[in-house]
């Protein structure tokens, strides 16, 4: 398992350094240009000398390349840049958001797994009745639903509607102070939302595997020998059903971080995935070289886990096969 | 659930508090019952549109004045007069416009505790316009040659060349050099934690949320009545309506269509604020169609701009003829142009734009047609587009509207119409030099028509360098003629800023606003001067 560990993690060097790469050329080939940004709004006013004076001092006129050079040695170095979107270091930034979107995704992923896991299993119980139908065409319709359509319908029905919980925010407006409990009420939409978005694979998955376990001899062989249904359920088939969600859940991880960037934006969660669409628009080089090392070492992580995950629960899968 | 209980709770409080209009409930500022301000008389809590990027006035915040965290040398009361703040008196300007020498007010102290000082001014004055200082604004600082300090309490601004409307620029907040010095000035930590010696003290930034503020208590000015001041930056407008509704801002800034819904709604007033904020189109010289004369004329007359007002702007807004909206001292009577597409058509007759088959006049083998660009997204910029090509098109003229980034439009503007927006209240200069004198045609977003007039370039240098007020109108009078008779832009209205506010203080005014606006502009413009009603 070592040894996997290992060798995955050195193949993400250079997969890192093509994606940052390929970041900046993006970035430098898209009509935006930083200094306009920069100097932001688009009303008259701004002179083409103090617009070409902060295209140098941005570093925006020199070619991507070396400007990817530069970010790498930086980098390396511990010198993630400065934001010019934010107007401060990367670093800074990156840790002062961070943590609510660690939060926002913890949340939601954890109740996604469960409640996923919990309504495939009941799904799964008896395939084709009632239940299983129900839940089975609520997934599909749920994975075609867009993240930031959901959110809108939420924010529309719980916050406007019925104001039980509030539209958006890590607080309400009125208060300056980050206690526990505001940040929770806040938390339910945003995470309830993103959960959603990713439940639909979890009771999919798992449906499909507890179902067919419930098919397989081992099950059969329990239920014969007068093992109770729910011993049988919980103790058999789900241990076999669950082996294609271990996958899953390193897989789910890309998907997560494009929920979040949506559901983010939509309740105005301070988190770091709201401010990746400024750092792109803004053509803010830093900010998004930082932020796409983060969903790329993120992804590749995701992947060991699911694949240790694996490994661990199915012993006869091994680690370097 | 118990959180969900605890807001319901709490909505039904604020709801009830509301209703009955037993206002003083007696809640203690920033309470974490759910909503903090229902009621609350000493708290103020604002949706506004736009977040500021930096709040460093290095880089260019709060360069119009009521910055709310600092000060400027000077302001501006509610009728635009300038007033002293940092300076003890208005400037004294000698050397014919070029030297201007301010004394300072004595006692002023930062936030921090440090007294505020003639180097503190100097200090801020070279930053800006130094070259690594990224500030896109240092160009209206252009007329500043030098700035030193004499003594303690006198700072002295010579000037490049006698620049009348330089005194208006004063307003530009002063920053500390003992907070702001030794970093640097683009990234440190002085634009997210500022220190000034204005009515209010940053509590709190949560980036794309929201700002917080409470009251200085050493104020030079005294501490303000209203004690915690937050700014919700909310860009939907729906969103600001539903959360101004649902009681959770006491104000905000809202479109006209969506104010409607609040009038007649107890406990609110609606608040308009008149503008120079215009919206025009550029008519740029290099293109055969829009560089015609006639054809400059014909749509300046053949655009019906009460139309828009009434239908566009809901009413809220004037007729514009240029930069200087109708209702300003500046403005030069007898420039109205009405509504008249007869004589726009006789205008195309007589100059050889014939109508060719299929409506659109033709005139030696070109057509009558030119692209409008206006900016993604800006919903009243497209009505304004979409509003001018139909009225062109009534006298043969046809505008084809389409929508693009400033970055796509940009590269087309020497040929290429744009719904272009601005306005500076402060000084005609601000506005008019800008737009119009030929030294800066598409240079960046000056000029954008590349308007060319040798007499307004003329009218224009002696309208910023004469320091005698009748001089002035009369150059810029001259300058308002010289646009009706060759139009270099087609104006179309200048559009209001439209406030509702929860009724709790006396007296709410609001300034004539620029184009931009939201921290500084708004009835909170004097928010450290408000008292609570009864």
């Amino acid at each position: 398992m070592g040894r996997m560990a290992g060798r995955r993690l050195l193949a993400a060097v250079p997969v890192l350094l093509v994606v940052t790469f390929a970041v900046f050329a993006v970035a430098a080939a898209s009509p935006f240009d930083p200094a306009r940004v920069y100097a932001g709004g688009g009303g008259p006013g701004t002179g083409q000398d103090v617009l070409d004076q902060l295209r140098h001092n941005l570093g925006a006129d020199r070619p991507f390349a070396a400007r990817w050079w530069d970010w790498l040695t930086a980098a390396l170095g511990g010198d993630l840049g400065v934001s010019t979107t934010l107007r401060q270091p990367v670093a800074q930034a990156i840790g002062e958001r961070i943590g609510w979107s660690v939060l926002l995704c913890g949340t939601a992923f954890a109740a996604a797994v469960l409640a996923g896991t919990a309504l495939g299993v009941l799904a799964a119980r008896r395939r084709g009745g009632l239940l299983d139908r129900a839940v089975t065409s609520l997934a599909y319709v749920l994975e075609a639903a867009p993240p930031f359509w959901l959110g809108l319908l939420a924010v529309w029905f719980f916050a406007l509607k019925t104001g039980a919980l509030p539209a958006g925010g890590l607080t309400d407006t009125g208060s300056d102070t980050v206690t526990a409990g505001q940040v929770a009420s806040h938390l339910v939409l945003p995470s309830a939302v993103l959960a959603v978005t990713q439940l639909p694979w979890f009771v999919l998955y798992v449906r499909q595997g507890v179902g067919d376990a419930l098919d397989e001899d081992p099950v059969r062989g329990a239920r014969a020998r007068g093992l109770s249904e729910r011993t049988v359920l919980l103790g058999h088939a789900l241990r076999s059903g669950l082996l294609p969600v271990l996958t899953l859940i390193g897989s789910r991880v890309p998907e997560l971080i494009t929920g979040a960037l949506l559901v983010e934006t939509v309740f105005s969660w301070p988190g770091i995935a709201s401010a990746t669409v400024d750092a792109a628009t803004g053509a803010d080089f830093p900010l998004l070289a930082a932020l796409t090392v983060l969903a790329t070492a993120a992804v590749l992580i995701g992947n060991l886990l699911s694949d240790v995950l694996y490994g661990l629960a199915d012993p006869r899968v091994g680690f370097d096969g | 659930m118990t959180a969900r209980s605890i807001r319901v709770t709490a909505a039904m409080v604020a709801a009830g508090t509301l209703a009955t209009g037993a206002a003083a409930c007696g809640k203690p500022g920033g309470g974490n019952g759910g909503n903090g301000s229902g009621g609350v008389r000493d708290s103020l809590v604002v949706g506004i549109a736009n977040e500021p990027e930096t709040l460093s006035p290095l880089l260019g915040y709060g360069k119009d004045g009521n910055s709310k965290i600092f000060d400027g040398l000077l302001r501006r009361d509610a009728d635009m007069k300038l007033r002293p703040a940092l300076a003890a008196s208005l400037p004294k300007v000698t050397d014919d416009g070029r030297t201007y020498t301010f004394p300072l007010r004595h006692g002023v102290k930062f936030s921090d505790g440090k007294p505020f000082t003639a180097e503190d001014v100097v200090f801020t004055y070279r930053t800006i316009l130094d070259e690594k200082t990224n500030n896109a604004d240092k160009g209206e600082l252009a007329a500043v040659d030098k700035v030193t300090a004499r003594g303690d309490d006198t700072v002295v601004f010579s000037l490049k060349y006698p620049y009348a409307p330089f005194a208006e620029r004063t307003v530009l907040p002063i920053v500390p050099e003992h907070a702001a010095k030794g970093q640097d000035v683009n990234t440190g930590p002085f634009n997210t934690k500022p220190v000034g010696t204005g009515p209010y003290v940053l509590t709190g930034w949560s980036k794309g949320e929201k700002l917080t503020f409470k009251a200085n208590p050493e104020y030079w000015g005294g501490e303000p009545k209203v004690k915690k001041l937050t700014m919700a930056i909310i860009k939907d407008d729906d969103v600001r309506a539903t959360r101004l509704r649902s009681g959770d801002l006491d104000g905000a800034i809202l479109p006209p269509n969506l104010v409607k819904g609040f009038q007649g709604d107890d406990g609110k007033t609606t608040i308009t604020a008149k503008t120079t904020d215009f919206r025009a189109v550029t008519l740029p010289t290099a293109n055969k169609v829009t560089g015609d004369t006639a054809v400059r004329r014909a749509l300046d007359l053949a655009v019906d701009r009460d139309a828009m007002v009434k239908s566009l702007l809901e009413g809220a807004g004037r007729a514009g003829y240029g930069p200087v909206p109708t209702n300003s001292d500046w403005f030069a009577k007898g420039t109205e142009r009405p509504y008249d597409p007869e004589k726009a058509k006789k205008i195309l007759d007589d100059a050889g734009w014939k109508p060719g088959g299929d409506g659109v006049r033709e005139k030696d083998g070109v057509r009558a047609e030119f692209t409008l660009w206006f900016p993604a997204g800006d919903k009243l910029r497209q009505e304004h587009a979409l509003a001018f090509a139909s009225d062109a098109k009534k006298i043969g003229i046809r505008a084809k509207v389409q929508s693009g980034t400033w970055e796509v439009i940009q590269p087309r503007m020497k040929d290429d119409a744009v719904l272009a927006g601005g306005g500076n209240p402060a000084d005609p200069d601000f506005d008019l030099y800008n737009l119009l004198h030929s030294s800066l045609a598409l240079d960046g977003f000056n000029n954008m028509a590349a308007y060319k007039n040798p007499e307004v370039d003329k009218a224009l240098e002696e309208g910023r360098r004469s320091g005698d007020k009748a001089v002035r109108k009369a150059a810029y009078d001259k300058i308002q003629h010289a646009l009706a008779d060759d139009p270099g832009y087609v104006f179309l209205t200048h559009v209001d800023h439209l406030y509702v506010m929860k009724d709790n203080w006396k007296d709410l005014t609001t300034q004539v606003e620029p184009h931009d606006h939201g921290l500084g502009a708004g009835p909170w413009w004097n928010v450290e001067d408000w008292q609570p009603k009864r």
